[in-house]
């Protein structure tokens, strides 16, 4: 199915963007899932819920119908903190440390596994 | 590097781009549309199935039908979220949705009007959707990209449980068998146009193939979706009503006959046979769900107040 509907008569284009975190009725929040016991949570999406309890009742509605978790969190989008865009590409590059990787020392043959 | 050029150099790599990355507004305003309509056709689809589930022949019928409507809701709220990445609000695209400014796909605005409809919707519909979403997998946006993954797993069950319905009702009564036929003649044709226009009359197609928002072009997944359909309509004993349908031995697929295209407008434009009933039903929930939302809220509020006292 193409969800690229071709344009028809009446329809909107343009929509106004927005960063702000206002508007819908009730917060977004983030899903993390814990699929068996012994691994970390992972994020596996997100939903809108007006609280914490009913946050996590729709994410377990939602993201486990299937068995994919014995372990939900859910924190609120707002909380979330990451570096902006630029930054972080500041942060990959780190990566020129090379002396930091393992594989940049070479130990003889004769040492054996190490 | 500019920013235009990574994003290049990351859509060239096949890499994923994130919410945070620089993007070119095009590409923004393309995938807002693109996944809001997708969001919008997945809530508006759980219309003409939830139309049967008080009518459904057995319990065990009723508990699948309402296991897929309810997939439906979910996969239009992940749809949804993908949407807000970008800077949207879902509010924002459902009164788009409900001032009928925001399509969804066409398919959903035929009616279901026999229960082997439940069956012909999984097989078809869902078989088509599939084909479309396993494309969109590879989508070059990580956030619709992981909402289809999701999807495509529970889509399978969709397709599948489709399928068997069909495959019980043409193993029945001969009534049965007959009313399977006329649920695949019904839906054949708009099964086919769910892959939108043909590539030679489809605008979009270039600039999204080239920022690997689409993978794949309408007439190939089309094909793809009509070789792989042909020998389960063979398996079930029913007829695929197109009298040009063969195999073309030399380009190794089906040839099939050509799509009423003015039916495909109509519908898109607003008359098909059922695009007043959907979204009137739509507004209707909607508006008797508000003091749902309201109260919720309004609780939230109280029970902050409350602790932070
Ligand atoms: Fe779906
Ligand atoms: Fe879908
Ligand atoms: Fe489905």
């Amino acid at each position: 199915m193409t969800y690229d509907v071709p344009v028809a008569p009446g329809e909107s284009g343009d929509i106004e963007t927005t960063t702000n975190s206002g508007g819908d009725v009730w917060p977004m929040w983030e899903v993390f899932v814990r699929a068996r016991r012994g691994i970390s949570h992972v994020h596996i999406g997100s939903l809108h819920a007006s609280d914490p309890e009913a946050a996590l009742q729709n994410a377990r509605d939602v993201y486990t119908r299937r068995g994919e978790g014995v372990s939900v969190w859910v924190v609120r989008s707002a909380d979330v903190h990451s570096f902006e865009p630029e930054d972080a590409v500041d942060y990959i590059d780190a990566n020129e440390k090379v002396y930091r990787l393992a594989t940049t020392y070479e130990i003889p043959d004769e040492v054996g596994q190490m | 590097m500019t920013p235009e050029e990574r994003f290049d150099a990351v859509v060239a790599a096949e890499d994923k781009i994130e919410p945070t990355d620089w993007m070119p507004e095009g590409y923004r305003k393309t995938l807002i549309r693109q996944i809001a309509q997708h969001a919008h056709s997945e809530i508006i689809g759980m219309q003409p199935e939830g139309n049967w589930i008080t009518r459904a022949p057995t319990l065990h019928r009723k508990a699948i039908l309402m296991a897929k409507v309810q997939d439906e809701a979910g996969h239009g709220l992940y749809l949804y979220a993908a949407a807000e990445t970008l800077g949207v609000k879902r509010d924002q695209l459902q009164e788009l949705l409900h001032q009928g400014k925001h399509k969804y796909s066409s398919i959903f605005n035929y009616p279901t009007l026999s229960w082997s409809d439940m069956g012909a919707i999984g097989w078809l519909v869902d078989g088509a959707a599939i084909t479309n979403q396993v494309m969109l997998t590879r989508c070059s946006y990580g956030p619709y990209a992981r909402a289809m993954v999701r999807i495509c797993k529970e889509e399978s069950f969709h397709q599948r449980q489709g399928y068997e319905l069909l495959i019980r009702l043409c193993q029945g009564t001969p009534e049965q068998k007959a009313m399977a036929q006329d649920s695949l003649n019904r839906w054949w044709w708009p099964a086919l146009m769910m892959f939108g226009p043909p590539d030679s009359e489809s605008t979009h197609t270039e600039q999204s193939m080239t920022w690997k928002i689409k993978r794949v072009t309408n007439d190939d997944l089309r094909q793809q979706f009509v070789d792989m359909t042909v020998p389960q309509a063979e398996y079930l004993g029913l007829e695929i009503p197109d009298p040009e349908l063969t195999w073309n031995e030399g380009r190794g697929h089906y040839d099939f006959g050509p799509i009423d295209w003015e039916e495909f407008w109509a519908v898109v434009k607003g008359n098909g046979p059922m695009n007043r009933e959907r979204i009137e039903h739509k507004l209707k929930a909607w508006e008797d769900g508000a003091w749902v939302r309201e109260a919720a809220a309004a609780h939230a509020i109280k029970k902050t107040a409350r602790s932070a006292a």
